[in-house]
């Protein structure tokens, strides 16, 4: 065989290939540089969405607040520890003319013009001052009090035109000032932006947190353990799956009206209590847990089961002596995970009538509440401008604690998660 | 006497009686031959504690809806109540105004008619609450009684006390069903007494929306409830508008997490991903409303869009997709990491280039399992209530510009239940309505998703 009788062999690299494989090259360099993009696109979105919220919110930590002092000596209220104990101090001091005094040394700080800026409520800062420390009553003390929800808008340059004049004016003399807010995280919902607090919101929060964890996860992991160990496989038990399966994926304002029709119906009385908040919510996260549940138990491998049934352990035994504890960190993942989302609803909630308007935290499961995702809900309806940054603060509030859930739930993970 | 004391009191019993029986039996152990038992002491005492709890809390569950009931029929037999109405809500009124004195909660009646009740009335519930109390110390003792008789050494305790609680087992997970049922069963019996008042061909393809809670309920305009334009709305922001923006990213996501991106950069990545997707959606209708609304209004604005809207259709859709971000690229990951690595090997091998290869070989290969995952995620977006209730509006709108103002499904549920309107009026009644039209198309999203994957997904195993 000669090489002669071998046809010419046509060259590969062309220019017409190489030019063909510049483009195709250039075209990979584009499409990942669209899967970078989109990522980036995604953590931009979510950074932003922190950062207004943050930058918003830092502001809603704060108010404005005037400085009034008062000299007790001169006010002739008397500290009676009768009175003042009995959680009615607020309610005592009112009738000795608290208000009046405080209105009183108010102008003397700041003039009429300030003192009709002092936010309406006050002066039961003042009487819970002295509620905590009667001995107040012997001295005199200075106070910051909450301004009106005008002034601040003043100090922050919006409003009314007189408004900003004062503001300045006062605020030049070192009178009022914006200043760190604790009474945020512990009071109450009010009209008045100054003087709004997160604390009802939160209590109704973990209340309903409680009832909802309290039966959505016995509930949960003791269907699981059916499902996985215990059931035969037939009609009834398939007919169980499917509905855990579609319960996981039904909308949630659909358990909405399910509370609605249903748990009102069975307890007219306890409308927007958490009883029934944590009830519904309740119906929502259980599927998710039996799912989340169910994986664990079967990542447990068949030998442990096994071994103990070798010794002469009962198959019901096995399954709360060896198998459940070994599942266990994986099953309270899934529930940390599901609980945060229960955190965050909101819609079911508001079907069921948690939305309210709450002034005092609810004192128990059946008292009326609203929730913290509901409170950012009902605030963000408010056309007054303290209430934006109030919003974002209370939104913060919400990211930390889902935050905190779900580093707990990773740490959990990433502890116990065992390769057998 | 509230029920919780009922199940208060059956603990304690419960309590009592399984320490009773485990001592007993321990002591029974010690006088035995053999030193065993057919069943360790520990389960004697639960045998026990089960037959004390078990009839005490049945009782205390029949009890808590028998008393009221008992009580009014008891106060009724008193003299004083011959002055009652008949019949109705006033008499009604009246004894839960009594009622409420007698128990405590309220500090005097409002009606004369009451007053003369709340003896009564205190009388009766003192007298209900004793019967109470006796008959589940009776029922509780009886079970007890029967249960520790039979604490024998030869007893296999064990065998019964596991058989109860393979039945709490089964128990449990009945409550699935009966959620399910619940759904179904309020949805379908609202729905009806909705389509009695207003028919469903006026309902489903009517294209007029604005129920009216104050109007007469047992004449309702059939012409105002007309969905058409509320499935729109939900079909343009949920499944048009959040995918336009969901799919693509999320695909690439998927893509270059799973393809491109150094095993450092995708542990940063998919947490980053994880915080977007567990963010509250009360946060993301906040974020729509607040910031981006207005932003897409102002540049409306600027591109001479006169009259934009502040509440877009386009701000909610563009906040929702972002939403669905994660979700996407998610079951996008787990499709495409799926597809077996040796078809990506051989089509590298051929010299096609990576994007060559994911757009011709491992995208087909792992589409059934990408559809599905859009499914659920259009399934998601269709149900999700506080993005659009706090962003979109409530006016109903039936067009196809994405700076109007449009409505959907489940911002008119919120709407129709969070007013004022009683129970039986057709506007109340159609948010049921409403909801029964969204579980049903997203029951059906998922179910066709499922089957997709069951159908197409062993290809390559």
């Amino acid at each position: 065989m000669s090489d002669a009788a071998m046809p010419p062999i046509a060259p590969t690299r062309t220019p017409e290939f190489e030019a063909r494989l510049k483009k195709r090259y250039a075209k990979e360099k584009r499409f990942k540089q669209a899967g970078l993009g989109a990522i980036l696109f995604s953590v931009v979105v979510l950074l932003f969405l922190l950062a207004t919220m943050t930058l918003n919110g830092l502001g809603g930590f704060q108010r404005a607040e005037l400085e009034v002092p008062i000299d007790f000596t001169q006010a002739g209220l008397v500290a009676d520890p009768a009175q003042l104990d009995d959680g009615h101090a607020q309610q005592a001091l009112e009738q000795q003319g608290l208000n009046d005094v405080v209105a009183y040394f108010a102008q003397e700080s700041l003039g009429e013009e300030g003192a009709n800026q002092l936010g309406a409520q006050a002066w039961r800062e003042v009487a819970n001052a002295i509620a905590d420390d009667p001995d107040i009553l012997s001295r005199s003390e200075t106070f910051w009090l909450p301004s009106s929800d005008d002034l601040a808008r003043g100090l922050d340059g919006n409003g009314p035109q007189d408004m900003q004049v004062l503001a300045t004016q006062l605020a030049d003399a070192g009178k009022l000032e914006k200043k760190f807010d604790g009474g945020f995280l512990t009071r109450s919902d009010a009209s008045d932006p100054q003087e709004v607090g997160i604390w009802g919101a939160l209590k109704g929060s973990i209340l309903t947190m409680i009832i909802t964890l309290a039966l959505a996860f016995p509930i949960g992991v003791l269907a699981a353990l059916y499902l996985e160990e215990f059931a035969p496989k037939n009609r009834w038990t398939d007919v169980i799956e499917v509905s855990i399966n579609n319960l996981a994926a039904v909308p949630s304002i659909i358990f909405g009206l399910l509370g609605l029709a249903v748990f009102l119906a069975i307890f007219p009385n306890y409308r927007s209590a958490p009883l029934i908040g944590g009830m519904t919510l309740a119906l929502m996260t259980m599927p998710v847990i039996v799912i989340a549940g169910r994986n664990a138990i079967k990542a447990v491998p068949p030998s442990i089961r096994d071994g103990a049934l070798a010794i002469g352990a009962s198959p019901m035994q096995v399954v709360f002596h060896h198998v459940l504890p070994l599942a266990l960190p994986g099953i309270l993942t899934g529930t940390i995970i599901g609980m945060a989302r229960a955190l965050g609803e909101t819609a079911p909630l508001l079907l069921i009538g948690m939305r309210a308007f709450v002034a005092t935290p609810p004192d128990g499961f059946t008292s009326p509440a609203t929730v913290l995702p509901v409170q950012i809900f009902l605030w963000s309806d408010e056309i007054d401008r303290g209430f934006v940054e109030r919003t974002s603060a209370a939104i913060i509030v919400l990211l930390l604690f889902l935050l905190v859930m779900n580093a707990l739930a990773i740490y959990l993970r990433n502890r116990f998660e065992k390769k057998w | 006497m509230s029920p919780a004391i009922l199940f208060l009191l059956a603990l304690g019993l419960g309590l009592a009686g399984w320490l009773a029986a485990r001592a007993r039996a321990y002591s029974l152990r010690a006088a035995s031959d053999t030193g065993r038992l057919a069943a360790l002491p520990q389960y004697h005492g639960w045998y026990v504690a089960l037959w004390v709890v078990v009839p005490v809390v049945i009782f205390a569950a029949i009890w808590s809806f028998a008393a009221p009931q008992i009580v009014v029929n008891s106060v009724l037999a008193h003299p004083a109540a011959d002055a009652l109405p008949e019949f109705g809500f006033k008499r009604a009124q009246i004894l839960s105004e009594a009622r409420a004195v007698a128990v405590g909660a309220a500090q005097g009646v409002f009606d004369p008619l009451a007053r003369p009740l709340v003896e009564p009335f205190r009388e009766a519930i003192g007298r209900t609450n004793i019967i109470g109390l006796v008959v589940a110390l009776l029922v509780g003792f009886a079970g007890g009684a029967f249960a520790f008789l039979r604490v024998k050494p030869d007893f296999r305790a064990r065998t019964k006390v596991e058989r109860a609680l393979l039945g709490l087992l089964l128990l449990a997970s009945l409550v699935a069903i009966l959620t399910t049922l619940g759904i179904l069963g309020s949805l379908i019996f609202e729905t009806v007494r909705f389509f009695g008042m207003v028919d469903p061909i006026s309902f489903l393809f009517g294209t007029h929306w604005s129920p009216d809670p104050m109007a007469n309920a047992a004449n309702p305009d059939p012409t105002r409830y007309g969905a058409i334009p509320l499935f729109w709305g939900t079909i343009f922001i949920g499944a048009i508008i959040a995918m336009v923006v969901a799919i693509p990213l999320g695909l690439m996501s998927a893509i270059y997490l799973t393809q491109y991106a150094p095993s450092k950069l995708r542990a940063w990545i998919k947490p980053a991903l994880e915080i977007l997707a567990g963010v509250p959606t009360v946060v993301y209708g906040y974020f729509a409303a607040l910031t981006i609304a207005p932003a897409i209004r102002d540049m409306a604005m600027t591109l001479g869009v006169t009259n934009a809207s502040s509440e877009s259709a386009l701000a909610a859709g563009l906040v929702m997709g972002v939403m669905i971000i994660p979700f996407v690229s998610s079951m996008a990951d787990d499709s495409i990491a799926a597809v077996p690595a040796a078809m990506r090997d051989g089509s590298l091998a051929m010299g096609a280039t990576e994007s060559e290869t994911i757009k011709r070989v491992l995208i087909p290969a792992a589409l059934p399992g990408i559809v599905a995952g859009v499914m659920l995620a259009i399934s998601r977006a269709i149900g999700e209530t506080m993005i659009v209730v706090m962003a979109a509006s409530t006016a109903a709108n039936l067009t196809a510009n994405p700076l109007e103002a449009m409505t959907t499904v489940t911002v008119q549920i919120v709407a129709l239940l969070t007013g004022e309107g009683s129970f039986d009026h057709p506007a109340t009644l159609a948010a049921f309505a409403l909801g029964f039209v969204l579980f049903l198309v997203t029951l059906a999203l998922n179910f066709i998703a499922l089957r997709v994957v069951k159908k197409y997904r062993e290809a390559y195993e």
